[in-house]
């Protein structure tokens, strides 16, 4: 059943790609205005990250109390070396500070207190609820953002529309849109020394007949993506702007989530994640294991940002995590598994320069169970809020199933 | 021609009245079940390996695989001497790998002797017994216990503790009784340290030594809630956050001593928790370092943990969607025999649902399970060089030994490792393993159809369907490499353009090697 109807999404595609590849500049000619779509980009923090230490609530006097050796200490003005301060309450960790000129130009907001209804404090669990969209249903075969790239208009059809950076496909964007998962667009190839282009159509004449499998499918889609990469010339892009990505992975995703981008080859959904956050042990303050984390995240993101330049009107940055961590720094000078965290939302439509959601406070009374940071702000408003508003997905696309908007919305996209 | 000789022989055999068609048609249908056998219990057939069981029979190489110990396996050992580390103890390593910035790393051997060369040893290691051991069960055993009970070589002191942690817990364990590994996971500074447990004390204790002297230290449930969540019961176990905070209570203590020396099991009892606990409504009676003892064992003989166990055996050796009734038989079978894992694997391999028609082929290899699988069935010659470039190409397509970082370890579902950029990759990996560019691996492409005419590219094909695939294959896959017979890529034609002079052996096996059929087990 899925795969069919999987397999009938990607023949439209295969017939769209066929007329769609025209010399590049014809492309770039007569596709503009489709071409300038909008992009949602998905960041997990995979392991949980402290929203505490990421954007500190130096207002609460309960955050100090618990954390006697990991707390930020306050933002002094000018002082870059402490919290950066956001709103009188709320700061940025310092490792964040490329991300501060966003924050002022108002295209950086975070939403806090955000999280699950569930309260496991399983990694695998809350990962997998946060990516299938159904807290507490584990039987949920495909993920939100899967659901997501099935919403968008039909038009819009290319297999790089859903991209994950990595080598695998994560929960979050399984099902029936055929999501892509690439490690390296440099070697997204048939690699040989003879003759790889005879070889290339050899592999892919395997994949080709009739048989609706998972392998078959996947074959089918991967070479129709090498052409239409190749052609696009997506991999010559080198980093506009003077953007500077951070060594490693993370940079090595976002830069080519970039390219992906700027190439114009249809990109709507982009995912990649990052790990180490889940600090039991010496988390530090301002310096530290954490900190080395969020230095690389805000120099990502920054770098991101910068690279895209105008484009960037156009893109949406999302970060998520599975949970928060405990309220109270534990034996070891870390945390433990918590419940709610902060999420960053950047990017050209965000209202930024502000925190959104309830602070619920720190005080012992106040907390999840009596130790963590409690969820305010279930993360399917906020993911449906941002997804449906910026990828201007129809009404009845149901992202989250189960699951209704109420109340009146975040407000975080104009 | 292995196959239409073998026919052949059963048709004149069936001549002379020794064998009947029905007779002829029973030894494919056992030659297909030894095939299924080997693709499930070891890490692929190589040349000559169905032969061998079919001589031997089936039921003997299994009880032979079920008791490593019988099987002479001097070849691998000595290839394994090529890497050093893999025997030395932790003090030993730590003392020769010291970490940069340690006062004895300058005296060190410069890139010989840094600590990262530890992890590639343990890792070519790995991929030297996956593909040379005659052991091959007790290899996949390794692998799936190695994944159960996850560490991540990269955090911290686990550079130094991996091999120890192999070769001491889940190698001698592979094929034991679960009960007994989960003891030893427990006590093995790997395991303590990778989940933290080393550090975990009593709510009200001050460290008095060492880098953290005069710090409150406390309770760290990170290693009480992965033992319950992913090493026995399950997530679906019942237990609560209560049970969570209780059972970390039990093993506050149970610590490392000179962790970076020889990092041994030390309980401390001034870092105990000696107030009373209560797990799973079970009290805690005898106290010290039997609180965690007696958590070992209220969980080791959980009936949720027989059936997470059972669930994740089956899911390994049948099916992604392990069948519930084969899970509950493998899952009585722990009950009854204490968790005895050779037990568990004659019950999984004795099943109906084992062999049913929809069981064979079912499973996507993981990357370790195909670049294993490709190197065996082509009859790749690899030294321990070899070894450490097929470990990283499995790493490239997703599956580096030891380099899950999050304590699931690797995942054991096809949707994990199909999409499209992994495809590639092991398209790429199949055409890079015959075209020869991985160092320390030899692959003699020549070998692999000896005695066919080359210049008879039909007969080159399907030499190499018989051995590298079994037969195996679809009647789509097998008309689609017969037509790519004809392409030049294929056929070098002579220079006067008279007729086809050799067959690209080295292409087509990659076609072959990459085609949707090697792809499952």
């Amino acid at each position: 059943m899925m795969l069919t109807r999987r397999a009938l999404l990607r023949s439209g595609a295969c017939a769209l790609a066929a007329v769609a590849m025209p010399p590049r500049f014809l492309a770039r000619a007569a596709g503009a205005a489709e071409a300038r779509g909008k992009v949602l980009v998905t960041i997990f923090q995979r392991g949980a990250v402290d929203g505490l230490s990421m954007v500190p609530p130096h207002g609460d006097p309960a955050y100090y109390a618990g954390r006697p050796s990991i707390a930020l200490a306050r933002p002094q003005r000018g002082d870059e070396a402490t919290a950066l301060d956001l709103d009188g309450f709320f700061a940025l960790h310092p490792a964040l500070a490329p991300l501060t000129p966003l924050w002022k130009t108002g295209t950086l907001a975070v939403v806090h207190a955000c999280g699950s209804p569930e309260a496991t404090r399983s990694h695998f669990d809350a990962q997998d609820y946060m990516e299938s969209g159904t807290p507490g249903v584990k039987s949920t075969a495909d993920g939100w953002l899967g659901r997501a790239a099935v919403a968008l208009p039909a038009e819009r059809v290319s297999p790089f529309r859903a991209v994950a950076l990595g080598p695998r496909l994560p929960r979050i964007l399984r099902g029936e849109a055929a999501a892509l998962a690439v490690t390296s667009l440099d070697r997204f190839d048939v690699q040989t020394p003879s003759a790889p282009a005879a070889t290339a159509r050899g592999f892919e004449s395997l994949y080709a007949d009739g048989i609706r499998d998972l392998l078959h499918g996947t074959g089918r889609e991967t070479f129709e993506a090498v052409r239409m990469l190749k052609s696009a010339g997506a991999t010559s892009l080198g980093p506009a702007n003077g953007a500077d990505y951070p060594r490693g992975r993370f940079g090595e995703s976002l830069r080519q989530i970039a390219q992906l981008v700027r190439a114009e080859v249809g990109l709507r959904i982009a995912f990649t994640d990052v790990g180490g956050w889940d600090t039991h042990v010496g988390q530090g303050a301002e310096q530290g294991q954490l900190g080395n984390r969020l230095r690389e995240l805000g120099a990502g993101l920054a770098a991101l940002a910068q690279d895209l330049g105008d484009r960037m009107s156009d893109v949406v940055v999302l970060t998520m995590s599975e949970f928060g961590r405990t309220v109270a720094e534990n034996g070891n000078r870390g945390t433990d598994h918590g419940h709610a965290t902060a999420m960053l939302v950047l990017g050209g439509g965000v209202r930024g320069g502000r925190v959104y959601g309830r602070w619920p406070g720190l005080a012992p009374e106040q907390r999840f169970e009596g130790r963590d940071l409690a969820v305010t702000t279930d993360f399917r408003a906020l993911f449906h809020e941002v997804t449906t508003r910026h990828l201007a997905l129809p009404a009845t696309a149901s992202l989250f199933p189960g699951w209704r908007p109420g109340g009146s919305p975040l407000g975080l996209l104009g | 021609m292995r196959r239409p000789a073998a026919a052949l022989l059963a048709l004149l055999l069936a001549g002379a009245g020794l064998l009947t068609p029905l007779a002829a048609a029973a030894a494919e249908a056992e030659r297909a079940t030894i095939v299924h056998v080997l693709q499930r219990l070891t890490y692929g057939p190589r040349p000559g390996d169905v032969e061998r069981v079919e001589a031997m029979g089936l039921e003997a190489w299994l009880e032979r695989q079920l008791d490593p110990a019988r099987v002479d396996d001097t070849a691998t050992e000595r290839a394994l001497a090529a890497l050093p580390t893999l025997t030395m103890s932790i003090a030993d390593l730590h003392a020769q790998y010291p970490r940069p910035g340690d006062q004895n790393f300058a005296a060190g051997e410069g890139a010989s002797k840094r600590p990262i060369r530890i992890a590639g040893e343990l890792q070519a290691g790995r991929m030297l017994r996956a593909v040379r051991s005659e052991r091959q069960l007790q290899e996949v055993m390794v692998d799936f216990w190695a994944n159960h009970f996850n560490v991540f070589v990269g955090k911290g002191e686990l550079r130094w503790y991996a091999t120890a942690w192999e070769r001491e817990v889940i190698r001698p364990h592979a094929l034991g009784r679960f009960p007994e590994l989960l003891r030893a996971t427990a006590r093995h500074p790997a395991m303590l340290f990778y989940l933290d447990n080393w550090l975990s004390t009593r709510g009200d204790f001050t460290r008095r030594f060492g880098p953290s002297a005069g710090r409150r230290a406390g309770l760290n449930e990170n290693y009480a809630r992965e033992l319950m969540e992913l090493h026995t019961l399950g997530v679906d176990g019942g237990y609560t956050q209560q049970d969570v905070t209780e059972v970390a209570r039990a093993f506050t203590g149970w610590t490392i001593e000179r962790p970076r020396g020889e990092a041994r099991f030390v309980f401390r009892p001034a870092m105990h928790d000696h107030g009373d606990k209560v797990v799973l409504g079970q009290p805690l009676r005898r106290g010290g370092e039997r609180d965690g003892d007696d958590v070992l064992d209220l969980l080791a003989r959980h009936p949720a943990t027989a059936r997470f166990i059972a669930t994740k055996l089956v899911r390994r050796f049948v099916a992604d969607d392990p069948p519930p009734v084969l899970v509950e038989r493998v899952a009585a079978v722990y009950r009854d025999t204490g968790g005895d894992v050779r037990a568990m694997l004659r019950a999984i391999v004795a099943a109906p649902e084992f062999r049913a028609p929809e069981t064979l082929g079912a499973k996507i290899k993981k990357p370790s399970e195909l670049v294993a699988g490709a190197a065996r069935a082509a009859g790749a010659v690899i030294d321990a060089r070899g070894a450490l470039a097929l470990a990283r190409a499995s790493a490239q397509i997703g599956e580096g030994f030891y380099e899950a970082q999050a304590p699931t370890g690797h995942p054991d579902r096809a949707e994990a490792w199909v999409s499209p950029g992994t495809l590639l990759a092991r398209m790429n990996f199949a055409l890079a393993l015959v075209d020869g560019r991985l160092p320390g691996v030899r692959v003699d492409v020549g070998a692999l159809v000896a005695g066919v005419d080359r210049r008879q590219p039909g007969a080159v094909l399907e030499r190499l369907l018989a051995t590298l695939l079994h037969e195996r294959v679809s009647p789509a896959t097998r008309e689609v490499l017969k037509a790519q017979l004809a392409t030049p890529v294929i056929t070098r034609l002579t220079l006067d353009d008279r007729g086809p002079a050799d067959t690209d052996v080295a292409k087509l096996a990659a076609l072959v090697l990459g085609s949707p059929e090697f792809q499952r087990r």
